[in-house]
Order: structure tokens, then C-alpha cells, then sequence
């Protein structure tokens, strides 16, 4: 019998997300996959996985998960509270449960999006070369959608194996700063010299308009030179927006592929998972930077991450992977986001 | 939005900033079939050329966004490389092209807006679709939702703007017109855009290889068909147009 993950309760909005649809924006399909890459990447390092695999983000709130078979190896990145059968344990840190047992995952307790991930993943079939769930083509994860309760999740792997779990200390992972970090363009000729210095100088916040395809901030005016209208063109990601209104809206991993408001700037590939991690109500701030400045933040990000591996340590003493499978874990490469 | 003429763009290339993680070539401005076989010729070149670190290009109306691998290639290295594939751009080259012929049911419960937009036009319902099916439309761009065909080529008698109140749910196969533009949906989905009819081909279907039926440069000709006919032909499975080949110095034969 297959080992399925029973979903006893699902959290607001989970979804399976790797790390996207590549290479079929041409045909209107978005990217999607993980909001936040390096938490994603984390969540399958734990369980030993490489980071393209399949993982489920759960915003804000976790699921209730009931394994059918097993046992499972799981772990889940982000600092939400934990049960086992209702007794806490550790986020962080990969754990192995039995047929029967039920792991809560409580509410985050910072951020917005977390992950868990399953040792060997999910048994689901990639549509167009991905597993990614996008909700508004109804594409990808289980079935096009959010987990729901009553979903059974079926497993690659029918059972773990009894060796040692491992952990990471997430004040070791790279910090993210206050401000987001944008380069100006595609169309920043489109908006006043008071329009952009409005989004540069002020403060935004989060409006309550902020999901998976893209955040609404709430601001100060940002003046268009000529109206807001363009000929429709390709939005990459991390494209800020800016519709009739003034206020902007930047685009995030279920974007739609092409659009016709002017953008005025476009957060890079590092910043987008923090923006992605923010809420309502959260305020912030944009800072330019020039396309090359841009290039060597990516540079310091893609070194810390190839650290990544080298955070792993054994919970409770015991050995963990041998260095060969560290090194094959993979956690750089993949061009979907920006971002590692 | 400027509409130019269908011949000799004066095209100018420039480069523009996409984040880090990606460029825009863009070739010129406004909504022309002309512009967007240039688009679609360096699309092409891009392909073709195997640049190192591209991950995947977004052809539109007027400009091809570059995604590219940032730890593979930089906007300093890939930005002259994409300006040198956009040279002599503008003169047609006899590369072949697909152009399907799609058959369409108009009117009625599968086109519920024809009437309506027969008579903001001073037109009977059958010069519509007369019209729609005398036309040679090209694919200038797929966006919005997958398979999302947006057509240029519309006649000039039936640019109309698009409805007041857009419906919440259109159906599958919808052929539409919004605006001087047609387009082609393939799977179910809120619109402004006027419904002139549906067609039984699925231009999107995950169970066919390709999925994808049209691609950004095809030709397109409509062809009416009955209710009786619709209804015979959405029973087939994995059901594809009749095609032929054409070039681009045939273009704007029916403008």
C-alpha cells in the first residue's frame, strides 16, 4: 500500500510548490513555485531531499497531517509551533513519524510563508515539467489547488529509514535587510521625476490585497508621466506595477505572464522572498540599485547558500549524511527565481 | 496605443531593464502586424542562437522579455549579444509559417454577443462572421491565462470597445473580440471581451503532445461552422485543425 499523508486540517492557503514552470510563460502559463526559495530549500535539505523537490507552503497557519503507512520522514522550515500528538516538537529539525501519528503545524510565529517537506516527496505527476500549484489555472500540486481536509497525499517513499535526523540554526541563514531592492526600469520613463522619487522616498505598507500572485502596497502617490496604459508585455518577476491608482502592485510567483500597466521598477530576485514573507499591515521601503550592484548581491546570496549544506547538524547526537550527500544536495542553481 | 503601417516598421531596438534576472528587447511602440513578425523573427534568432544563461523568452506585441540565469550571464554580457540578433530585423524573410484554419461556431448560445455587436457595427450578424472568417489573423502573443491567443488582424469595421461589464465566466473555446484585437480562449475564464462564437478545437489540452496548439507567430483562419458540426467534432479527442504553411511576405493579404 502506497504511504499517504492524511490532511486532517488544512491551513488557509497550502500548496505544493517546487521551484516552478519553466519555459511555458510564452504560452500564458505562469511560473509559480516556492514564494520563498531558501525556506523551501531548507525544508528539503532537512528531510534530505534536493531542493527542486516538491515541498507544501503553508501561509501563516500549517496543516494537520495523519500518515497512513509509513514511517515519514518530515520537517518543516519556518518558526511555527509543532505537535506530535499533541506534544511539541522542535521546527527546524527533520522527524520521523509513525502509521497513525498526527503532526500539527501550528501558526508562524514570524513571516508569512512556511514550508514542509517529506523525504523522498511527493508521488505527483509534474504538469509541464513542474508540480508547482497554481491556483488560478488550477494547474499542478494535488489537484490545481490548496490542500484541503480529507486530501491524502500520496508518497514516493513508503518508508523511511531509521538514521539520524538532522536540524539547522536559522540564525545562521542569510539576514534580510529593511529596505526592498529594486532596479528601475522596465518602463520607469513612463512615471514623473516626482512620481519615482515618491516611490523611492516613501513608506509603503502592505494592503490586505497580498497573495502568492502579487502584493498591493498602500503609499504615496506614484505620477505617471502619460497614463497608465502600455502595449501588454512579459512581466518578470518582482516587476512593481503601477495601475491608475498610483499604488503599486509587485508581481510575485503566480504572476500573470503578460500585463499592461507601466513598471516603474523590478525588486531583486533575494528581495522578493522577503517581500514575499511580509503581511498586512507591514510597512517598508524601496532602495535603487544600479543593475551591477544587483549582480554582486546575487553573487554574495548564491555563495551563502552553497554554505547551506554546512548548517545541516545532527539532532540528538547522531550522525548525519555523509559528505558526499551533502555536497549532492544541490541547493544552488535554477534560474526560476532570481533567487538562488 | 498607436496603430502604424503594415509595412516597413522603422524599427529601434533598445534594451531595458528587467531586474536582475532578466532583459527586455524592445523593438518599437503601439500594435502593428509588421512590428510583431519582427518580434517574432528575433524570438527566433534568440532560440537559435543558444545564448549561454537564457532560461526562456516572453514574445508580445512590441518586445521580447530575455528571462535569463543571473549566476550564468550578466545584463552586461547578454544585453549586446540580444542588440546584435536584433538587427535588420524589419525586412520580411520568407521563413515559413503555420496558419491553421479553425473552425468557429458563431452566434447563438455559443456566440452570445454577435448581435450585439452586428449592430453597434450597422452590420447583419452573417457580414460579421463574414468578415471574422475573411480575415487573416496572426498570433501576436499568448498571456493572460495558458493558451490565451491574443489575435491581431481584426477588420477595422469591428473594433468595438470592450463591454461594460465584463462576465465573470466565459467558456471554454470562446472566440472573442475586445478593442482593434481578437483572441482565442481555451479554457473557461472572466472577460470584457465580446463572445462571436466557440470553437470545438482545444488549442490547450495537457493530454495532447504539444499542449499547446497555437504558438506566438501562427496564422489563423476561422471557418463557420453549424451547431450539429460543433457538437460532432467536440466529441473527438485530440482533435487538430487542418494547417497549411504560409510566409510572411504573404502577410496583410486580407488588411
Amino acid at each position: 500500500m502506497t504511504t499517504h499523508l492524511r490532511v486532517a486540517a488544512a491551513g488557509p492557503s497550502s500548496t505544493v510548490q517546487d521551484r516552478g514552470r519553466v519555459g511555458y510563460q510564452r504560452y500564458g502559463v505562469s511560473v509559480a513555485g516556492a514564494a520563498d526559495p531558501l525556506l523551501h530549500a531548507v525544508a528539503n535539505a532537512l528531510v534530505g531531499n534536493p531542493a527542486s523537490e516538491g515541498a507544501v507552503e503553508f501561509t501563516m497557519l500549517g496543516d494537520t497531517l495523519t500518515v497512513e503507512g509509513g514511517p515519514v520522514r518530515l520537517a518543516v522550515a519556518g518558526d511555527a509551533a509543532l505537535f506530535v500528538d499533541d506534544q511539541p516538537v522542535p521546527s527546524w529539525t527533520s522527524l520521523r513519524l509513525r502509521d497513525g501519528e498526527t503532526l500539527r503545524v501550528g501558526a508562524l510565529r514570524e513571516g508569512t510563508r512556511g514550508y514542509w517537506a517529506v523525504e523522498g516527496g511527493f508521488a505527483l505527476d509534474p504538469v509541464l515539467g513542474s508540480v508547482a500549484t497554481h491556483s488560478r489555472s488550477r494547474m499542478g500540486g494535488l489537484h490545481g489547488t490548496a490542500l484541503k481536509a480529507g486530501d491524502r497525499i500520496p508518497l514516493r517513499l513508503d518508508a523511511a529509514a531509521d538514521r539520524g535526523e538532522a536540524t539547522l540554526d536559522p540564525s545562521l541563514l542569510p539576514t534580510r535587510g529593511e529596505a526592498i531592492r529594486v532596479v528601475l526600469g522596465p518602463q520607469d520613463d513612463a512615471f514623473t521625476p516626482a512620481g519615482i522619487a515618491a516611490f523611492l522616498d516613501g513608506d509603503y505598507s502592505v494592503s490586505h490585497e497580498a497573495d502568492r500572485m502579487g502584493y498591493r502596497l498602500t503609499g504615496p502617490v506614484i505620477e505617471h508621466a502619460r497614463g497608465f496604459n502600455i502595449t501588454s508585455d512579459g512581466i518578470p518577476l518582482g516587476a512593481v506595477q503601477v495601475p491608475g491608482t498610483g499604488q503599486p502592485i509587485v508581481l510575485l510567483a503566480d504572476r500573470q505572464t503578460t500585463g499592461g500597466y507601466p513598471k516603474i521598477a523590478c525588486v531583486i530576485g533575494p528581495d522578493v522572498a522577503a517581500l514575499a514573507q511580509k503581511k498586512p499591515g507591514d510597512r517598508l521601503r524601496f532602495r535603487a540599485v544600479s543593475v551591477a550592484e544587483a549582480q554582486a548581491i546575487h553573487a554574495r546570496h548564491r555563495t551563502a547558500l552553497a554554505g547551506l549544506p554546512g548548517l545541516l547538524r545532527a539532532a540528538g547526537g547522531f550522525a548525519l549524511y555523509d559528505s558526499a550527500r551533502l555536497l549532492g544536495f544541490n541547493l544552488i542553481g535554477g534560474a526560476v527565481t532570481g533567487w538562488e | 496605443m498607436s496603430v502604424t503601417s503594415p509595412s516597413s516598421p522603422s524599427l529601434s531596438p533598445r534594451l531595458l531593464a528587467a531586474g536582475d534576472g532578466a532583459l527586455i528587447v524592445e523593438l518599437g511602440e503601439g500594435v502593428a502586424p509588421a512590428l510583431n513578425a519582427a518580434v517574432h523573427r528575433l524570438d527566433r534568432r534568440i532560440a537559435d542562437a543558444g545564448l549561454p544563461g537564457v532560461v526562456e523568452t516572453v514574445p508580445t506585441y512590441r518586445s521580447v522579455l530575455v528571462v535569463f540565469d543571473p549566476a550564468l550571464t550578466s545584463p552586461d554580457a547578454l544585453g549586446p549579444a540580444l542588440l546584435d540578433l536584433a538587427r535588420d530585423l524589419a525586412r520580411p524573410t520568407a521563413e515559413p509559417q503555420r496558419r491553421w484554419i479553425v473552425p468557429v461556431c458563431f452566434g447563438g448560445a455559443h456566440g452570445e454577443d454577435l448581435d450585439d455587436v452586428a449592430r453597434r457595427a450597422n452590420l447583419t450578424s452573417d457580414e460579421v462572421v463574414a468578415l471574422h472568417c475573411a480575415a487573416d489573423y496572426r498570433v501576436y502573443m499568448l498571456g493572460f491565462s495558458p493558451g490565451f491567443a491574443y489575435l491581431g488582424g481584426l477588420p477595422d469595421a469591428l473594433h468595438q470597445p470592450r463591454r461594460e461589464n465584463p462576465r465573470m465566466v466565459t467558456p471554454a473555446g470562446s472566440v472573442m473580440q475586445g478593442g482593434a484585437q481578437a483572441a482565442i480562449s481555451p479554457i473557461a475564464m472572466p472577460s470584457g471581451w465580446h463572445l462571436l462564437g466557440r470553437t470545438p478545437i482545444k488549442t490547450f489540452d495537457l493530454r495532447r503532445t504539444p499542449p499547446f496548439l497555437l504558438a506566438p507567430g501562427d496564422r489563423i483562419r476561422f471557418s463557420p461552422i453549424t451547431a450539429a458540426e460543433y457538437d460532432r467534432l467536440a466529441a473527438r479527442d485530440g482533435l487538430s485543425p487542418d494547417q497549411e504553411t504560409v510566409t510572411d511576405d504573404q502577410q496583410g493579404a486580407a488588411a
